[in-house]
């Protein structure tokens, strides 16, 4: 029964699809720049699945090749990313996306 | 050998345009009189240099006489290609000698003029960028290079004509010059942008070889619109009013555009661009009668003018016309000849003229002068000699070139051109007698019993306005500084010396009693030697075979073209014989008019016994009037209407309204950036979707 269940790559990329939609839905709805923070991070990886699953069925590395620097960006990404939000967080005690809208035309 | 040398024509135009550089820049510090030594020196230098360009051209064999050195590439535009080069052949070589020798005689002259003028340094810089310009004219090989002479020519004049500028009638006149020669600018560019559509090149030695095989529209064209280009530069009918009123620069400035430069550099395009004309045998035509006209109507405007500048600028137009006359005969020869004796007399008349103002307090008005030969001897000699030169009395000058232009008139057939300028002779002969009479003989009118200045009396009604104007410029001056504005200025600017026609009353002497006295040395050698030059200019060019020299000289340039010649000596004599009775008539009338003066001041002769027609003359047919009646008129009208209703409203109202447009839409779209950064986020998923389904139904397909 469980033998026969063979996994395709479509099963990777329903859940990749899925999570990407958590994150998109995620960055779109809260509020929290942390938690916009975090989906984003979900969107990322939803992107490094897809890249695999490929290179999985595929037979090509180049996949799992990009995924190491879809990771070292990300981490760059964090980096720099909290340290804003620490910034910000030390000047307005508080970081509501909606808040920070001096840009406005 | 020789060809080395003529390659270094271009010395000549650039030793002024040193001279005007150093003086632009330093020419306030160095002062006078170095200044003026300066520009006198480099004058002189370039006609030394002119002088070793002549002995290099003679050096060469008679059909080699034309040497094309290319200093660089100046313009290379698709197929066009203008070079920056210059042209050395007889005729620019003749005209390098008359601008470089004349006009180191007039820059020593003006040393002595100038003396005490506080921008003594800046007018030697104008003068020197003045010669540097007619030099680059003349010398350039291709008509852009000449058109580059041509415009730096009639900036100068509107620099030095304006040059006394805190007198609101020398900046006026300075403006109308400028304008008015831009009239005959336009035509030499058309006149070029044909030669570049048509020929592809602008060099005068091609022009010329492809100008015979053209078709007879594109040479009538190219022709006529050379033409009103040297009607505006020399000053022919209609574009004459500048030359007049340019009387407002100072003196030297007069003589060096009516002797040396500007003026006859119309004659000389004409003469250089002579293919063309010969080409089109319709141009002749209307050269010779534009010329022969301009003659007889300047000469007829000379004979009632107040003014002693006036006359002689009535009188070079006149002169100037016969020129034109020439060129429209194909005597091209006899116009350059006549251009070089017209450079010695009026030379020397103009700063004869200069030499009577500047003795004279400024006044200029000839009705209270007289007698003068006894206080200024010399300048009364050089004028003298001056006048027989001009009128064309045997052997001066003025009776080998002007009789040769109306032999050749004949010679061609063109009677009526013929009659006219024979007429025109006579004028000559009267209006100059008038003029030295008045001036230097007869009886003294400047003894101060004369009727004040501006006062009623005047048979017009304009002299009331110029009356008050004179009034109101008096005010004005005392009103900016009592005292010593004149002494800081070297010139009182409220004082008007011009004389116009309409003030039939005679000006007040501002002699108070005093003789009027002779001027400097240095004033009175260049007018001796001009005086001299007047004499025996004529021995360049006898009419003999063999004694004509300038004819042989010019030979090269004007090689195909057949110059009107007399069959035979008797037929030449007899011609110049009927020329010489009609002026010496002309010189009769004047002198049995003029011999003993003016009993009354306020009467002149002529001006007596013409009534309407006289008035009619000494306007010079109302054509200056006219103009600016037109101009004044409908003229700004059509002005204000494009300047109110097109620019204003169509023009700038469509620049408008494009920022408005863009202005408007930005504040639209402005509230698009509403710093909502979850709401941008949006927009990037939204795009996103957009391109994938695009990139879906459209291109996976």
């Amino acid at each position: 029964m469980i033998a026969a269940l063979e996994i395709t790559p479509s099963y990777y990329l329903i859940l990749a699809a899925a999570l990407f939609t958590i994150g998109a839905v995620g960055v779109l709805v809260r509020r929290n720049v942390i938690v916009m923070f975090m989906s984003v991070e979900l969107m990322l990886n939803a992107v490094n699945l897809t890249f695999v699953a490929f290179a999985k069925a595929l037979n090509d590395t180049a996949g799992q090749v990009l995924v190491f620097f879809t990771l070292v960006v990300a981490a760059a990404e964090v980096a720099v990313g909290l340290a804003i939000i620490v910034a910000i967080f030390r000047r307005r005690r508080g970081a509501t996306a909606d808040d920070l809208r001096v840009l406005e035309g | 050998m020789e060809r080395d040398l003529l390659d270094w024509i271009g010395v000549v135009p650039l030793l002024p345009l040193i001279g005007a550089a150093v003086l632009l820049l330093f020419g306030k510090r160095i002062g006078e009189p170095v200044a003026g030594w300066i520009a006198t020196g480099l004058m002189v230098l370039a006609f030394v240099w002119s002088l070793v360009m002549l002995a290099a051209i003679l050096g060469l064999p008679e059909d080699a006489r034309s040497q094309t050195s290319v200093a660089f590439t100046w313009l290379s535009v698709d197929q066009l290609q203008v070079n920056f080069g210059f042209l050395a052949d007889p005729l620019s070589i003749t005209w390098i000698l008359l601008v470089t020798g004349v006009g180191s005689l007039i820059f020593l002259y003006s040393i002595g003029y100038m003396h005490r003028d506080p921008n003594f340094g800046r007018f030697f810089a104008y003068m020197s960028l003045f010669a540097g310009s007619m030099l680059l004219l003349v010398t350039g090989s291709s008509y852009l290079l000449t058109f580059l002479g041509w415009e730096g020519v009639g900036l100068c004049s509107y620099l030095l004509i304006a040059f006394w500028f805190e007198r609101t009638s020398a900046a006026v006149a300075g403006k109308k010059a400028f304008v008015t020669n831009r009239v005959g600018d336009v035509g030499f560019l058309l006149a070029m942008f044909i030669l570049i559509a048509e020929f592809g090149t602008l060099d005068y030695g091609a022009t010329g070889a492809a100008a015979p095989g053209a078709s007879s529209g594109t040479v009538t064209a190219v022709a006529l619109l050379l033409l009103l280009a040297a009607v505006g530069k020399s000053a022919q009918i209609p574009l004459f009013p500048w030359l007049t009123d340019a009387m407002e620069g100072p003196t030297p400035v007069s003589a060096l555009i009516h002797a040396a430069t500007m003026v006859t550099a119309g004659v000389f395009l004409i003469a250089r661009a002579h293919p063309f004309f010969d080409a089109s045998g319709d141009a002749l035509t209307v050269v010779a009668w534009v010329g022969v006209l301009t003659a007889l109507f300047a000469g007829g405007a000379a004979l009632l003018q107040p003014d002693l500048k006036r006359v002689l600028a009535y009188s070079t137009i006149s002169q100037l016309g016969y020129m034109f006359l020439a060129l429209g005969v194909q005597a091209y020869t006899a116009a350059v000849f006549m251009v070089l004796m017209h450079a010695f007399f009026k030379g020397c008349l103009f700063l004869g003229a200069g030499s009577v103002i500047h003795g004279n307090e400024e006044n200029q008005d000839i009705r209270i002068m007289g007698r003068f030969r006894r206080f200024l001897p010399y300048t009364a000699i050089g004028m003298t000699i001056a006048w027989l030169a001009i009128a064309g009395v045997p052997p001066l000058a003025g009776f080998w070139s002007k009789d040769e232009i109306l032999e050749s008139a004949f010679i061609a057939g063109d009677y009526g051109v013929w009659v006219l300028g024979l007429i025109a002779a006579v004028f000559t002969g009267l209006y100059m007698t008038r003029l030295i009479q008045l001036v230097f003989y007869g009886n003294e009118r400047f003894r101060g019993d004369a009727v004040p200045a501006v006062s009623g009396g005047s048979d017009d009604d304009v002299s009331a306005t110029d009356a008050a104007t004179t009034a109101t410029a008096e005010q004005d001056g005392q009103e900016i500084d009592p005292a010593d504005r004149p002494d800081a200025l070297g010139y009182d600017p409220a004082f008007l010396p011009t004389v116009d026609f309409t003030e039939a009353t005679p000006r007040t002497s501002r002699l108070d009693g005093h003789d009027p006295h002779e001027s400097p040395v240095i004033m009175l050698i260049p007018i001796l030697a001009l005086a001299t030059l007047s004499v025996l200019g004529g021995l360049i060019n006898l009419p003999l075979k063999g004694l004509d020299f300038l004819d042989q000289f010019l030979e090269p340039v004007f090689k195909g073209v057949s110059q009107p010649e007399p069959d035979s000596f008797v037929e030449g004599l007899s011609l110049e014989g009927i020329a010489v009775v009609l002026a010496l008539i002309g010189i009769g009338i004047g002198l049995l008019l003029y011999r003993k003066g003016l009993r009354n001041a306020a009467e002149d002769p002529i001006r007596e016994h013409t009534g309407s027609v006289g008035r009619f003359l000494g306007h010079a047919y109302y054509v200056d009037d006219g103009q600016a009646a037109f101009f004044g008129g409908p003229g700004r009208a059509t002005a204000e209407f494009l300047d109110e209703d097109v620019d204003q409203k169509v023009i700038d109202g469509g620049v408008n309204g494009m920022a408005k447009l863009v202005r408007d839409a930005g504040q639209g779209l402005r509230h698009v950036q509403d710093g909502l950064v979850r709401r941008y986020a949006l927009g990037i998923l939204l795009g996103a979707v957009a391109i994938l389904l695009f990139l879906l139904v459209y291109v996976a397909r």
